[in-house]
């Protein structure tokens, strides 16, 4: 949690720098030492302060006349101080210096914007054309020709970062209503432009940006009370003239009925932002604040009122905020933790392993957040790398809106739309691909679908559904009315799917879905589209290949050898024998139900389900099973050939749970006794060949034993080798 | 360095003896030990609890210092330590005795006999003892005895009932019924199978109820009782300072008792159960309390010294559990060049020939025989006295071996597969007793230790004959009698170790004494002399290894180089002595030692191992390539097949690429083992 801590003020303001907007100070820039800070007035002087002992380490002013047009800052390199006086002097001092007349000094041919110091790297010049130059450079020639990069725009807001010792320049231009992004490594020569998406009615106010895995985040804080996000990729290949950048909510300022007007803000870490600006709540008079916001859960985690005013400047340096309050500037300690919901409700766990398996892992939101993010932004190419990433994070964040513009107008017109329309819209729209969270997105999408589905029975996307599904993106959670309306239209195919894809089917709906199977005649299924990987392998799915085998020989023993003292008739047990031969459902069908033996389930959830199936279906899957268990039986290995083929141990799941569900049906019912009888025989043959293997072992075990014991004879001639 | 074909052979079926009764003395920290068949061994704990002396015993024996022993044949018998065999005896006229007790300085001697009577016997100090008087005699057989450490009363325990007996009257103080409380119904026997007399009047009895009791012997009433075992409590010693007793029970295992304060700090003390300690599978039949160690032998061969950590001050040699089953002597002689084995038991002996093979393989590997072993021959002595010594000449013509008052020399014939063997008649009378028998490499001569320093060289004669040639005796004189024996390979020398451990080295070509190597205050367990450059080698019994050459009358090089930089910590630790050491008759810097657990040819001209190195690396080189093992190589190349299971009784090499190896593992050894007391075990 973060917290506002003690208050104390460092220094008294003059007359200029107050209260009010456009007063106030000209800067605050760090100083040399991590206690330092610089301030510049909007007149003619600069001061250097001590931070912890409140009180200044030295004073420079410019001559009367001149006025100090760029913030005073730091050379960490060279501890020097410069400073832009009337736009084009440019001048250079010590600790030492005492009068600023006579420090180093040079006139520039263009007027600087801002000058902005970098730890371990020489100081950037911005001019107000837009170019930029590294101090060094500039100082070598200062006369030299700046070229003009905008045109006409106006700088709003300019920062430096440093990215893998590179320079990196960001600045804000403004024209006619219309924000433009300007990126420059003045190092690799590049720029690029982006233009800010507009917004309608409301105006960027502040900007504040970060850099983290050559991503830039930038922040701008809206009249509309909210902030919102931008990413800029730093490694841009293509060098298109302008791109439009898209912005992202990331936080709403407003609470329980009140809203903040924002005037000026700093980013604190991944997940808090700290807001100057104005509480006005609905008829009341508005309170100037301090706040401080937690963007990963929207909410206000500390605020402080301010009284007296300020000037809406806001600095933040080292777990510092530097504001005016009144006639001075006051400096507020704080405190800030990363926040996570199992902190919050005391789970915290060390470690920050992300678990694939888990759909929600609160813990390692954050910085994949924007990582993925800004994937989902980039091409459709580079999602499929990021599958894994996007599914852990899943649903994750209830609180990012889906790009609003586009997909809820999207939602909208799901609503009337006809099926081609939205398919034709849907395939547009995944295309693009620009949602920021693609998971929230296609869960909304499909939520809302599937309402008009229900509302409208001509209605079914089915095969957007099932490249939804397919994309291995969803769960049943996330979408829970889609199988419901599946198994209402019987598509098959799609609850296959979703069988085989969904991690988290309850029971009942497995059930349903077995049940369905099981009710669908053959016919009517070889018309339908269903995936035969699982059966193709180990079912002839040509009719006339039947007569191939004659004879079963499981694992060596032929059942029909085996006497038994079962009152079957004859007849019934050849057509028993047939019927384990020959799988008694159709490929399709076999198909659909290996889904159902591949799903995951709970005995005691299913079972109370499993008692409702119809006799006769449930003879038909036992006896599917039965066939599954003798062809298993079959291989050495016991295992299905094919891809998603069911595992002998599910096959035997399954079948001790039917026979448990309806063991007196089956003992009651006529047809299910030849079944019972091959099915008890098979088992029988199976255990008897098990014995015997048990006592291949137990001699086998016996036969190392005399080995190892020839070891210790009474007599023996070894070799001995010695080095 | 090489291959070696190795004869494993596990036929060797020697059982140990049981332990039947030990006694310690504590200035010369020795002990002594009597098995059931009779023979009587001397451990010198001094010098690692090296085996010093055994003396081929008869029936059961009994305890002292000057060594006395007694027996069911009702005779007291003293020992002659320094000729190793019986001395005097002295019938006690009270049938067989069962216990017998010398008093704290040593000069009277009680025995408790069959007949229930208790008799006390003066010790004479020139050697034997003298009858003095018979103390009140009761019914029932005395199965133990303890002085009071003043002298002036006997604890005897009989079947049921405990006596104290006024020694200076003779009459009977105190009878204390052992199992009064005990309901008459139930009442069975109680034999009490071990007493101790403490100073403070209290009598600590172990019975067959496997209680121990503490009782006041004035009073005659039981201060306090412990049950150790459902089966018998069989032994009991006490420490010196009387604060500690160990007990040995039937079941194997042994107890210590100590006696510690109720409160911490406070007056009164009680004997309390404190350590059990579980080393044997049967009856413990005898136990002693050194101050540092708790001593017990059982009827499992075994003699274990297990040391009290609280008493033991550093590491070292003390500090360690020992277990001792085999004797640290020669029991196996080889005939190398006709490949047999003579194997001795306490009555008889075993001659085998080894088996063979043609084929050759690589390391490890076991490679199918294309002749088996044969037992070709089985000497059964006469008599009840046991072999001491034997031995069959290299050409495995002639078998020699020495009872305690007798000796016996064969020559054997080998005709094709058959074999017969003839007793050479005339065997000179004048030579007894022996304690080590050898024979020359050239099968010409056999050298026979002896009492007092000599040895005696006696010529093989052809086809069947030997005649006395001469008595080697070192200048000086000794008391001790030969012990060990090493002859050269060219016939020219002769080393011979007395009990004093004096190495002395006759030359055979002048019958004259050579020189003696300087005394090693240590005991030798084995020596030899190497075919080519006549240098002895010797091995103490602190594993100390010195090379002394003959002709130049010093140490060699190599030792003084072993001595200036001290063999590896490891190899000093072992707690068994090196009992055999051969030559390889083709490279002359190799030399083969063994002791119980591992067999390590010593490659003199390879360096020595510093502490650092590790000293068993022969399985760590075989995973080195050819240029990282020559940087690891050192001088001991220790085998170590032969593990705790299976202990070596003997090595040799029999030509440069063959070894034999006797080894008998314990298994076989409990497996011939009367069954333990039987105990209820979980789940059976």
């Amino acid at each position: 949690m973060a917290a506002l801590c003690e208050a104390f003020t460092l220094c008294g303001l003059g007359p200029a720098g107050g209260v009010g907007l456009g007063s106030g100070l000209l800067a605050l820039e760090p100083g040399a030492d991590p206690d330092h800070v610089l301030l510049t007035d909007r007149g003619r002087t600069t001061t250097l302060f001590k931070v912890s002992d409140q009180k200044p380490l030295g004073c420079w002013s410019v001559k009367h006349g001149q006025i100090i047009t760029c913030p005073v800052v730091c050379n960490f390199e060279t501890h020097e101080y410069i400073a832009v006086h009337d736009n084009k002097v440019l001048r250079i001092w010590k600790d030492e210096d005492v009068n600023l007349d006579k420090v180093f000094k040079a006139t520039l041919s263009a007027e600087v914007y801002r000058i902005h110091s970098l730890p371990h790297a020489e100081p950037l010049v911005l001019f107000k054309g837009g170019g930029v130059r590294t101090l060094d450079v500039l100082l070598e020639a200062p006369q030299q020709e700046i070229e003009n990069v905008i045109s006409d725009e106006v700088i709003k807001w300019s920062e430096a970062f440093l990215e893998s010792r590179q320079p990196v320049l960001i600045f804000v231009t403004e024209k006619d209503g219309d924000f433009f992004v300007y990126v420059q490594k003045p190092k690799m020569r590049s720029l690029h432009k982006y233009k800010l998406e507009q917004q309608e009615l409301c105006n960027p106010l502040s900007f504040t940006a970060y850099i983290k895995k050559q991503i830039i985040t930038l922040l701008c804080l809206y009249s509309s009370d909210s902030v919102y996000k931008v990413l800029i990729p730093l490694q841009q290949s293509s060098e298109e003239e302008e791109q439009t950048s898209s912005k992202s909510l990331l936080l709403n300022l407003s609470i329980s009925g009140s809203v903040l007007k924002g005037t000026s803000f700093v980013v604190l870490d991944k997940d808090h932002v700290a807001v100057l600006g104005s509480l006005a709540a609905s008829g009341e008079e508005s309170k100037e604040c301090l706040t401080i916001w937690n963007t990963k859960f929207q909410t206000l985690q500390a605020s402080k009122e301010l009284p007296l005013g300020t000037s809406g400047q806001l600095w933040c340096y080292g777990e510092k905020f530097f504001f005016t309050h009144g006639k001075v500037l006051t400096v507020v300690i704080y405190k800030c933790e990363t926040s996570s919901l199992a902190a919050a409700v005391g789970k915290l766990k060390d470690s920050q392993t992300s678990d694939l398996s888990s759909f929600v892992n609160w813990n390692t939101l954050g910085d994949e957040e924007l990582l993925v993010s800004l994937q989902s932004q980039q091409s459709v190419a580079l999602k499929s790398e990021s599958k894994m990433t996007l599914r852990s994070k899943k649903s994750a964040v209830a609180n990012i809106q889906p790009d609003t513009s586009t997909v809820g107008q999207f939602l909208l017109s799901i609503k009337d739309a006809s099926t081609a329309a939205v398919e034709d819209q849907l395939r547009q729209l995944l295309s693009k691909a620009q949602m920021p969270d693609f998971q929230a997105t296609i869960g909304c999408i499909i939520s809302a679908l599937i309402n008009r589905c229900k509302t409208d029975p001509k209605f079914y996307p089915r095969n957007f559904l099932v490249q939804m599904i397919q994309k291995g993106e969803l769960s049943y959670s996330l979408c829970p009315d889609l199988m419901a309306v599946a198994l209402e239209k019987k598509d098959v195919h799609l609850l296959q799917i979703c069988l085989q894809r969904f991690p988290d089917i309850p029971e009942e709906i497995t059930y349903a879905c077995l049940k369905v199977f099981l009710s669908i005649s053959d016919d009517y299924l070889e018309r339908t589209d269903v995936n035969l990987e699982s059966v193709i392998s180990y079912i002839d799915i040509e009719p006339n290949n039947k007569e191939v085998k004659t004879e079963v020989v499981e694992n060596g023993f032929n059942t029909e050898l085996e006497e038994d003292g079962c009152d079957v008739t004859g007849m019934k047990e050849t057509h028993m024998m047939d019927s384990v031969e020959f799988c008694p459902v159709g490929p399709q069908k076999a198909a659909l139900l290996n889904a159902v033996l591949h799903s995951a389930y709970s005995e005691t959830f299913l079972l109370p389900h499993l008692k409702d199936l119809p006799a006769q279906q449930a003879v038909l899957f036992l006896r599917y099973l039965h066939y599954l268990y003798v062809k298993c039986s079959e291989k050495i290995n016991t295992t299905l050939p094919g891809i998603l083929s069911p595992t002998i141990s599910q096959i035997m799941d399954w079948m001790c749970l039917l026979l448990d569900a309806h063991f007196t049906v089956m003992v009651m019912l006529p047809e299910a006794k030849g079944l019972l009888s091959s099915m008890h025989r098979f088992v029988r043959a199976q255990v008897r060949l098990y014995s015997e293997l048990n006592k291949i072992e137990g001699s086998l075990q016996e036969l190392q034993r005399i080995k190892c014991q020839k070891h210790s004879q009474a007599y023996s001639i070894e070799v001995l080798e010695l080095i | 360095m090489g291959e070696f074909e190795v004869h494993r052979v596990r036929f060797f079926g020697l059982v140990p003896a049981g332990v039947r009764c030990m006694a310690y003395q504590h200035n010369g920290r020795r002990l002594a030990l009597a098995r059931t068949d009779g023979a009587v061994e001397v451990y010198n704990f001094a010098a690692n609890y090296y085996m010093e002396k055994v003396s081929g015993g008869r029936e059961r024996g009994g305890q002292g210092w000057r060594l006395f022993g007694a027996g069911l044949s009702g005779d007291i018998t003293e020992y002659d330590l320094e000729r190793l065999r019986p001395a005097r005896a002295v019938d006690g006229f009270g049938g067989p005795i069962w216990s017998m007790a010398a008093n704290n300085d040593g000069t009277r001697l009680a025995i408790g006999c069959e007949d229930g009577s208790v008799k006390l016997f003066q010790v004479v100090p020139g050697g034997g003892v003298q009858f003095e008087k018979n103390l009140d005699r009761q019914k029932g057989r005395v199965l133990c005895l303890s002085w009071h450490p003043s002298g002036t009363h006997l604890a005897a325990g009989s079947i049921d009932f405990i006596r104290v007996l006024d020694v200076h009257s003779g009459r009977t103080a105190q009878r204390i019924m052992v199992n009064c409380h005990v309901p008459k119904s139930k009442k069975r026997e109680c034999v009490v199978w071990s007493i101790a007399f403490l100073s403070s009047g209290t009598v600590i009895s172990s019975d067959s109820f496997g209680r121990v009791q503490f009782w006041d012997w004035e009073r005659g009433t039981l201060q306090d009782s412990h049950t150790v075992s459902s089966s018998a409590a069989l032994s009991l010693a006490v420490s010196e300072k009387e604060d500690s007793i160990v007990v040995g029970t039937s079941a194997g295992a042994t107890y210590q008792f100590q006696l510690l304060p109720v409160k911490a700090g406070g007056q009164e003390k009680r004997w309390v159960r404190t350590k059990p300690f579980q080393h044997h599978t049967h009856d413990v039949r005898a136990v002693v309390h050194t101050p540092t160690a708790l001593i017990s032998g059982g009827l499992d061969a075994q003699l274990v010294i297990r040391p009290l950590m609280e008493k033991v001050q550093k590491k070292g040699y003390d500090a360690a559990l020992r277990k001792f089953t085999l004797p640290h002597r020669r029991l196996v002689s080889c005939a190398r060049k006709a490949r047999l084995l003579l194997f001795q038991f306490s009555q008889h002996l075993e001659l085998w020939r080894l088996g063979s093979t043609n084929k050759t393989g690589k390391d490890g590997e076991t490679l199918p025989l294309s002749r088996m072993p044969e037992h070709l021959l089985q000497l059964k002595s006469k008599g009840p006295e046991h072999i001491y010594c034997s031995c069959v000449s290299p050409c495995g013509s002639w078998i020699a071996y020495s009872t305690a008052s007798r000796f016996h020399l064969y020559r054997v014939q080998h005709e094709g597969d058959s074999i017969s063997v003839k007793k050479v008649p005339g065997v000179p009378k004048l030579l007894l007793p022996a304690y080590q028998l050898l024979c020359a490499s050239d099968s010409g001569r056999l050298f026979i230790a002896s009492d007092r320093g000599s040895v005696h060289v006696v010529q093989l004669l052809e086809p069947g004959g030997c005649k006395h040639l001469h008595t080697l005796r070192p200048p000086a004189g000794t008391r001790e009698a030969v012990y060990l024996l090493a002859s050269s390979a060219d016939g020219n020398w002769l080393a011979a170790v007395s009990g004093d451990w004096e190495v002395h080295v006759y030359s055979l070509k002048h019958f004259k004494h050579h020189c003696t190597v300087p005394t090693y205050s240590c005991a030798v367990t084995a020596l030899a002399i190497h075919p080519t450059t006549n240098n002895l080698f010797i091995s103490y019994s602190d594993q100390q290894l010195f090379e002394f050459s003959i002709p130049e009358k010093q140490y060699t090089a190599w030792s003084r180089a072993v001595q200036n930089s001290g063999l590896h910590k490891l190899w000093l630790e072992r707690d068994s002595p090196i009992t055999h050491i051969a030559f390889n008759p083709k490279n002359t810097s190799q030399v083969l030692l063994h002791d119980v657990y591992m067999l390590c040819v010593l490659d003199k001209s390879l360096p020595l191992p510093d502490d650092s190195a590790v000293l068993v690396n022969q399985s760590t080189l075989k995973q080195l390539s050819e240029p990282a093992r020559r940087r690891q190589l050192h001088a001991f190349k220790i085998c170590k097949k032969f593990q705790v299971g299976s202990p070596l009784l003997f090595a040799d090499l029999l030509d440069e690429r063959c070894l034999v190896t006797v080894e008998r593992p314990a298994l076989d050894i409990s497996a011939q083992l009367p069954p333990p007391v039987q105990q209820k075990k979980f789940g059976t």
